[in-house]
């Protein structure tokens, strides 16, 4: 047995399942802080919801341990783990009341009468939903009925919330007007949640810290900078934000860091990983850090289009080698770069902005 | 006026209509004539019936019999459909056909097959003998017992396909909501599915009963002379008596609380509900 993290809310160790030969989720170890706001980002199927299921006691693990404020909770049922859950098709009790939905938590735990109507009013109001009390939910629209279900989730105020895609239904400015109403309630409230969603650009938005999922196992796990600035994997590289990717040679190390052989070119990127010289990597940049200029070093490229975007432009080029990248330059900068489509250009960036993943 | 032309679908409605109309309308209208008609006009077929403590008696066992079938062929059939709802695929295909089973063959030859399993000296009997749980033969058959086993098996289907189409419309993540919100098992079940289930519930439970108001075959072969039914009364007036206006009364009264219970349902649930 591992020795429980010092302040971790939640502790999963080496947490291990399977459906008959599918792993769904394999050796997925994890702390929780109290306070904390945990994402699992994933594409579909790569175990997020399976593991999430077992913190919740719905499904149980065949292997590791599952430690909830110091206990195991391995043999414990669902009903006694105060936890709170929030589903993506809210799960809103169909033939009870707004009201009676939220109240069924505190009534499960014998919450008295007039305490649990003060709570309910109180959950009400916290969703911007204070006159809607007597509706069923059928009535409400998608995210008024997703407010409800994080109001009940939420009453009887359960160490830890999970959260399981809960906006996946929702269009995207609803999307983004209720990720910032959970980051307020995150912060009022100072709840520890665990939120699953398979879209980035929420987890880096509402998240302390990330879990990156992969095929049922967690490629990195760190906060959104440490994700996006440093990926400890090509998969994440390529599934937290925007990468340009460009298969070379390693050269080694000289005074200045480590080089790659790209299309001919040697090119500087950062000594992150160590590749043996001669074996083949794939260097990964973001758009916002490629340079281009019409003189000078870098690996030549052809620009295929200028994408305007207000207060940016989006460079679209095809690289001698075939790789189409993009690169993003600032609206002044752009137009003090004078290029424009159909020119040859080339394409540079520091090293330290360069990753190259072995392959 | 002139009355605007019928929708051209109607013309296909039109033959089935027909057949109902001459082999079904015409002859219960008939029948249900009599019992206001012969042997003269008036009321007395009614008149006898209440007079007669035997007919009041037969009317009586078969809304008792019917009641009692009721909630056992909803609690054996309950988990068959909970199964069926929310198992796999390969789970609910075998429990359908396995459901369907019965239809395939006559419930004639069913209740026969029946007598020899519950009989005295019958399977069922030798092997609860042999296995040591009983000394002496059960009695089931030739009563109550004998016409509930009967009746249920033949009519669990009417209450296992509505079950099944009230549960599978109830979304799996409600019964694991109400988990994590702290409801155990039995108060998730008693609070959430059960109440969803409701409709389902209520659809098979009428038909049940109703079917069974009617329920001919089974009582004459597995029950005894207290477990008469109104069906096997009306036969008896007919083929034996002759005398088509009793018959003709007492199946008004049959169908008289078959609509009385159609009504109450409509009022509780609303036929609406129960159709859909
Ligand atoms: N109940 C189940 N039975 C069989 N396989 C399942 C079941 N639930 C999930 N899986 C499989 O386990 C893997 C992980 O699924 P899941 O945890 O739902 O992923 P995610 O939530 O990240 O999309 C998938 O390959 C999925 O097909
Ligand atoms: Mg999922």
């Amino acid at each position: 047995m591992t020795q429980p993290t010092a302040g971790a809310l939640l502790e999963l160790s080496g947490v291990r399942k399977r459906y008959g030969q599918q792993v769904a989720v394999d050796d997925v170890s994890l702390a929780l802080r109290e306070g904390e706001f945990l994402t699992f980002l994933g594409p579909s199927g790569s175990g997020k919801t399976t593991t999430l299921m077992m913190v919740a006691g719905l499904q149980q693990p065949d292997a590791g341990s599952i430690i909830l404020r110091g206990k195991a909770v391995d043999r414990l049922p669902p009903y006694k783990r105060d936890i709170g859950m929030v589903f993506q098709h809210y799960a809103l009790f169909p033939h009870m009341t707004v009201r009676r939905n939220i109240a069924f938590p505190l009534e499960m735990r014998g919450t008295p009468k007039a305490e649990a109507s003060r709570l309910v009013d109180e959950a009400l109001a916290m969703v911007g939903l204070p006159h809607h009390g007597e509706r069923l939910p059928r009535e409400l629209s998608g995210g008024q009925q997703q407010r409800v279900a994080l109001a009940r989730a939420m009453v009887y105020r359960p160490a830890l919330l999970l959260m399981d895609e809960p906006l996946g239904a929702l269009d995207k400015s609803l999307r983004e007007q209720l990720q910032l109403e959970i980051k307020r309630l995150h912060r009022e409230r100072r709840m520890s949640v665990l939120y699953v969603t398979h879209d980035q650009s929420e987890a880096l938005t509402m998240s302390d810290r990330i879990a990156v999922f992969n095929d049922g196992r967690i490629e990195q796990i760190g906060a959104p900078a440490d994700l996006y600035e440093r990926p400890a994997s090509r998969f994440v590289a390529g599934f937290v934000g925007e990468t340009n990717f460009l298969t070379g040679e390693a050269l080694g190390r000289d005074g200045n860091g480590a080089r790659v052989s790209l299309a001919g070119v040697a090119m500087p990127v950062s000594d992150r990983f160590l590749a043996t010289p001669g074996s083949r990597v794939s260097v990964a940049v973001r758009p916002e850090r490629v340079r281009l200029s019409t003189t000078g070093e870098g690996v030549p490229a052809e620009l295929v289009d200028l994408i305007y975007l207000g207060n940016a432009r989006r460079f679209v080029l095809r690289l001698a080698g075939g790789a189409e990248w993009t690169a993003l330059m600032q609206a002044d900068a752009a137009e003090a770069s004078e290029i424009e489509p159909g020119q040859t250009v080339r394409v540079s960036w520091q090293g330290m902005h360069a990753t190259a993943f072995p392959m | 006026m002139r009355g605007r032309a019928p929708d051209p679908r109607f013309w296909l409605l039109l033959p089935a209509l027909l057949v109902l109309l001459v082999t079904f309308v015409l002859p219960v209208g008939g029948l249900l004539a009599r019992a206001f008609t012969q042997p003269e006009p008036g009321f007395q077929n009614f008149a006898l019936l209440w007079e007669r403590p035997v007919y009041l008696q037969v009317i009586w066992n078969t809304v008792m019999i019917s009641a009692a079938a009721t909630p056992v062929a909803l609690i054996l059939g309950f988990p068959v459909a909970h199964a069926m709802a929310h198992g796999s695929p390969r789970t609910r295909r075998l429990l359908i056909f396995l459901v369907l089973i019965p239809f395939w063959t006559s419930l004639l030859v069913r209740s026969f097959a029946t007598v020899i399993l519950l009989q005295r000296r019958g399977p069922l009997n030798t092997l609860l003998m042999n296995i040591g749980v009983i000394d002496t033969p059960l009695p089931l058959i030739y009563n109550l017992t004998g016409v509930l086993l009967g009746a249920v098996q033949t009519l669990l289907p009417f209450v296992i396909f509505p079950l099944y189409s009230s549960m599978k419309r109830i979304d799996p993540s409600l019964m694991q909501a109400a988990l994590t919100l702290g409801a155990g098992p039995v108060r998730a079940f008693l609070r959430v599915y059960l109440p969803l289930s409701l409709p389902g519930l209520m659809t098979g439970a009428t038909l049940v009963f109703i079917s069974m108001l009617g329920y001919f075959v089974i009582p004459a072969l597995l029950g005894g002379p207290q477990e008469t039914m109104v069906a096997q009364m009306i036969q008896d007036q007919i083929a034996q008596l002759g005398s088509w206006g009793v018959a003709g009364a007492m199946s008004f009264v049959l169908l008289a609380i078959t609509a009385g219970l159609l009504a109450l349902l409509h009022k509780l649930v609303g036929l609406k509900a129960v159709a859909r």
